[in-house]
């Protein structure tokens, strides 16, 4: 399949596009589809991409809506096109406009969600949004989501992904968040779809000083998934971070490919991203830790590690410091194990079943993730949805009509 | 109740366990002595089935039952025991959920009725008390963090949810002071029934005093060397093993 089925698309409907989008994401349109038409979809041979074929899970021909949806309106959350503030100097501003992913998202998206948290505001519940993938035919969305919490700002973010029809959906999603000065944001991302489902994520996170930010990437059931994470800390005294777990089995496979930029002195950031992979699933992380010229008194923390059940599971994993300041303290960590053979021979002499044990060891090691979920109502479901996956029970979401 | 008869067993391909020949009969204790290396450890791992050991001859049957032919769980789940040695940290899984699939598992196996959780937790409080184990230590994860002595008082607990028939209490006096021994071997004593049996693997005498053993073994080099009433625990505890290993 050509990579440019997207750009004869483009040049048919482009028009039809700018109708029903707004006049902020028409502006940056046309740059976007010069990129993605000028480099096509990165190989394997680019560094960031390696660990997945982006042509061949873009390549079906999925079909791919041109209007906008009719996004919930709440007190913080509303399209794009009806923001209440001038958008323009955001939209498309953080987001690397070089990858090409990023490119047919911009010149694809119709509409955008626009969360906006106002000065030392407190959203006092915290957002959530459901995406729920339904219908008859292979369909291909274009997520695009600005985040601005001003400074003082305060808001949780829960963004879900589910699959409530088993056909191919491809989701291109790109967030950009804007964190102000003193401003706090916790984003969780949670895809809990199918195997027929492909998800390209890439998320840039913009801190100004004196922020707390926190990123959860939860693979709990997927097909293919491509999470990137790019933050750049650009005030003082500000704090990351950037936890994930995977839960793979079959033949699914997961790639989250993380980088922090440290740009000036005094702020801290942690990772921790745990994998479970069973079967046959292929896993990979790739994080990137970078420290600018000046960026003293740094203080990094980076830890990927990874549980492989059977031999057939496959996990590559690349942990990056890249240092340009003398007065820091970084550092990286990667494992990849296996289920401990003791703890299994000490759980089947108390009678539990090889099969149960290797369950609770496997959710044992992805607790470590969860538990470090500050909200507690979330935390509580996702041990007990963690629980379920492992069971495999996890084909439809608990409490949910639309699935 | 237990029937062992020529058993030879090799770990990594070296064979530990030369020819083993034992009986024990309902609510008989056995004492099982020796020196480091002898086996003792690699006997008790056999009856309860570790992969990582191989049994290259004999038998061993359990109340009838070809021991030999059941996986770890099984052995488990029909009564038998092991109180271990090191037992394993777990971190990440709970207490109380480990205990709560092993009683369900063994529940199941008995014919019983499964608990409720309000009954479950019960049980838990009223066996905890049992061998004084603090209820911090049941809402931890499986050992960790625990003391060694709360490591091997937590052993006996587990053996007090699950009522095996059978119990192998491999070195549990060791890394105990002279109170914690004293808790779990009067724990182990309330908890048995008339027609519990059970091997003490030990290099001391202490603990024979509280659990009095029927019979004492004495195992070197991979076989039983000689067996005696109790009388030979004392033995050994006066002049050690010179005499077998001088054989």
């Amino acid at each position: 399949m050509r990579n440019n089925q997207y750009v004869d698309f483009y040049i048919q409907v482009r028009e039809t596009i700018r109708q029903h989008s707004c006049t902020v994401m028409n502006a940056r349109r046309e740059e976007a589809f010069r990129v993605f038409s000028a480099n096509g979809f990165p190989s394997i041979k680019t560094e960031r991409y390696k660990y997945t074929d982006v042509a061949q899970d873009f390549a079906p021909d999925y079909g791919i809506r041109l209007s906008a949806d009719n996004a919930a309106h709440t007190e913080y959350c509303r399209p794009l096109s009806e923001a209440d503030m001038d958008t323009e100097p955001y939209y498309n501003r953080i987001a690397d406009t070089d990858d090409s992913i990023v490119a047919l998202n911009t010149m694809l998206a119709v509409d955008a969600l626009f969360i906006h948290v106002p000065r030392n505001t407190k959203a006092r519940h915290p957002i959530q949004i459901n995406n729920i993938l339904k219908g008859q035919q292979d369909t291909m969305s274009n997520r695009r989501i600005l985040i601005i919490m001003e400074e003082g700002a305060e808001a949780d973010v829960i963004i879900t992904d589910h699959a409530a029809d088993q056909q191919h959906f491809l989701t291109n999603q790109v967030i950009e968040a804007y964190c102000g000065d003193n401003s706090r944001l916790n984003l969780y991302e949670i895809e809990e779809t199918n195997l027929m489902c492909t998800r390209y994520s890439n998320v840039f996170i913009h801190e100004g000083r004196d922020c707390s930010v926190r990123h959860t990437v939860l693979t709990l059931f997927n097909g293919h998934t491509r999470n990137a994470c790019r933050v750049r800390m650009a005030g003082e005294n500000s704090a990351t971070i950037l936890n994930g777990c995977v839960i793979a089995d079959k033949m699914q496979r997961v790639d989250n490919n993380t980088l922090i930029e440290h740009m000036v002195p005094g702020c801290s950031s942690q990772e921790l991203y745990k994998y479970v992979l069973d079967d046959s699933a292929t896993g990979a992380f790739a994080g990137k830790i970078l420290v600018h010229k000046g960026a003293q008194k740094t203080s990094s923390a980076m830890t990927n590690a990874n549980l492989c059940a059977t031999r057939q599971t496959r996990m590559f994993t690349q942990p990056v410091l890249e240092i340009y300041a003398d007065d820091v303290k970084c550092s990286h960590g990667s494992t990849v194990g296996q289920l401990n053979d003791q703890a299994l021979f000490y759980m089947r002499q108390r009678g539990i079943s090889l099969h149960e044990a290797r369950l609770l060891l496997k959710a044992a090691f992805i607790t470590e993730v969860i538990e470090t979920i500050p909200l507690e109502a979330l935390r509580d479901r996702l041990r007990l949805v963690v629980d379920k996956r492992m069971r495999g029970e996890l084909s439809k979401c608990e409490g949910c009509r639309l699935c | 109740m237990l029937e062992i008869r020529n058993l030879h067993a090799t770990i990594n391909g070296k064979e530990i366990l030369k020819g083993i020949d034992l009986t024990i009969n309902d609510g008989e204790i056995h004492a099982v002595m020796g020196t480091n290396g002898a086996g003792k450890s690699t006997l008790s791992n056999v009856i309860v089935g570790n992969p990582a050991y191989q049994v290259t001859q004999g038998e061993i049957v359990f109340n009838g039952m070809n021991l030999l032919e059941m996986n770890t769980e099984e052995r488990a789940n029909a009564g038998i025991f092991l109180s271990f040695q090191q037992p394993v940290e777990i971190p990440g899984v709970s207490m109380t959920n480990f205990m709560r699939a092993a009683v369900n598992a063994r529940y199941k196996a008995l014919g019983r009725e499964q608990l409720s959780a309000g009954d479950f937790l019960k049980l838990m409080r009223e066996k905890r008390k049992l061998v004084e184990l603090d209820s911090k230590l049941t809402g931890r994860s499986v050992n960790e963090g625990f003391s060694g002595g709360e490591k091997k008082r937590n052993e006996i607990f587990q053996m007090a949810m699950l009522e095996p028939d059978f119990c192998i209490l491999d070195e549990t006096d060791s890394g105990l002071d002279v109170d914690a021994l004293r808790i779990v071997a009067e724990g182990f004593n309330k908890l048995r029934r008339p027609d519990t049996s059970a091997i003490v693997i030990t290099h001391y005498r202490r603990l024979l005093d509280y659990l009095k053993p029927d019979i004492v073994h004495v195992l070197i080099d991979g076989r039983i060397i000689k067996t005696g009433g109790p009388e030979l625990a004392l033995e050994i505890d006066e002049k050690g093993f010179a005499d077998y290993t001088a054989l």
